[in-house]
């Protein structure tokens, strides 16, 4: 892309660690750390998508069309998502 | 189809307990090594001792001497079982006989019984008193402590390191204590059954993992396998656990093997903290209870060791299978009172 500055940071998700495991039914392995969880449906999802490397938007726009919920919460419940992802370090590019 | 020697190995650590001795799951690991078939001959020192019963695992059973009789009785008690049972190889397993097999490791050599133990040196360095000297001299974070013979020191102690402390025994026990009244019962209660000093240790807020390991005793990692407690009992034993690929925690042990020279098995009790930074709160200079979770993930580590002992050639194990757990059990085993009537009378079952 010519011009980086113009991209919105909001477009921009958090990456999820590649050696993350997440079953299809919503446990979440850290092989590094040892710890486990449990995530519901909405959080396979937005877990997914982030390992898909989907942008923020897409995320949201995807979440609110599926659950019928309006964007605004979308957000808000994304955005305490990645939270306590980067909480249990199962981001990459740590702080 | 390969035509495996066949070896006679004494094990000790039959305790199958609430506060486990390693001895069932080192055995375990023997019967399944790929590289000899075996024998196994338990040494117990109580009639109660679950291994003594459990026989698809051990083949026959001595009663031997506690440490505290001294190391020409526990020589004449090895030569009795060894003129017996011919024993090819020993894996002592307590940390309180430990130092007993070490400085008999070269006189039953050469009556032909083979081990491989820390040298007496790197025994004495990891004592829990002398762990202060040994992070400073390799390098190697650990929680400050002081080893204390009074009780009026703890409260300088808490000025220093905070609250909560932990009271250690100088082989066994810990306890963690909130404020200077707990200290100090937990200090009078543990140097009752331990004796003096009491080791005073700050404490770490984290996540404990441990490693288990073998050092070939020049410098090289032959195995390694770190494992997160998941549930722990309150003796602080681990009652399940999870294999994991922490790499700062191998390098950790790769540094600790290289730097120390540490020969035999070990494990590491390390506590990671918020940061991320390890700190070593004790190492174990023997093989632990939850070996078999590293034999089941790829490390057959005592049969690692038996090869060493016997200077059998050896490849260092570069790979494990991480995100398994061991979920330990207990199991009540019905016994005739034959048997423990055998035991305890004739030593031998």
């Amino acid at each position: 892309m010519q011009n980086k500055q113009c991209i919105n940071i909001k477009s921009i998700a958090m990456k999820i660690k590649n050696n993350i495991a997440v079953s299809d039914n919503g446990f979440v392995f850290n092989p590094a750390s040892g710890e486990s969880f449990t995530v519901n449906q909405v959080g396979l999802d937005i877990l997914n998508m982030l390992r898909k490397g989907e942008k923020q938007e897409t995320i949201v726009q995807q979440l609110s069309e599926k659950y019928q919920a309006d964007m605004a919460v979308i957000e808000r419940d994304f955005s305490d998502f990645q939270a306590m992802v980067k909480q249990y370090h199962l981001h990459q590019n740590e702080e | 189809m390969k035509n495996k020697k066949k070896l006679t190995i004494a094990v000790t650590g039959l305790n199958a307990i609430d506060s486990p001795g390693p001895g069932v799951a080192v055995i375990r690991g023997l019967l399944e090594a790929s590289d000899f078939d075996c024998r196994i001959i338990g040494l117990a020192y109580e009639s109660l001792e679950p291994g003594i019963y459990m026989h698809d695992l051990i083949d026959k059973t001595y009663h031997i001497p506690y440490p505290s009789a001294g190391t020409e009785v526990l020589y004449n008690r090895l030569m009795y079982i060894h003129e017996k049972e011919k024993l090819d190889v020993v894996i002592p397993n307590f940390d309180a006989e430990l130092y007993s097999f070490i400085k008999l490791a070269d006189k039953l050599k050469q009556a032909g019984i083979h081990s491989f133990l820390p040298t007496m040196d790197q025994f004495e360095a990891r004592q829990k008193v002398n762990l202060p000297d040994f992070g400073k001299k390799y390098n190697i974070h650990v929680p400050r402590s002081k080893a204390i013979y009074t009780v009026n020191e703890i409260h300088s102690l808490e000025q220093e390191y905070g609250s909560p402390l932990v009271i250690k025994g100088k082989y066994y026990d810990a306890s963690l204590a909130y404020n200077s009244d707990q200290a100090k019962t937990a200090f009078n209660k543990i140097s009752a059954k331990w004796g003096l000093p009491v080791i005073v240790q700050e404490f770490v807020h984290g996540t404990e993992y441990n490693v288990t390991g073998l050092g070939d005793g020049l410098g090289n990692t032959i195995a390694a396998v770190p494992m997160r407690k998941q549930y722990i009992t309150d003796k602080g034993k681990a009652w399940g656990g999870i294999t994991i690929t922490d790499q700062k925690a191998l390098d950790l042990t790769a540094h600790f093997l290289k730097s120390t020279k540490w020969r035999g098995a070990f494990e590491l009790e390390l506590m990671k903290n918020k940061a991320g930074e390890y700190y070593l709160l004790e190492i174990n200079p023997r093989i632990p209870a939850w070996i078999y979770l590293a034999v089941g993930v790829g490390q057959n580590i005592p049969e690692a060791l038996t090869k060493l002992a016997l200077d059998w050639p050896i490849e260092a194990f570069t790979t494990y299978e991480a995100g398994k757990m061991f979920i330990r059990y207990a199991w009540d085993m019905i016994v005739d009172l034959k048997e423990f009537q055998q035991i305890s009378t004739h030593g031998e079952l």
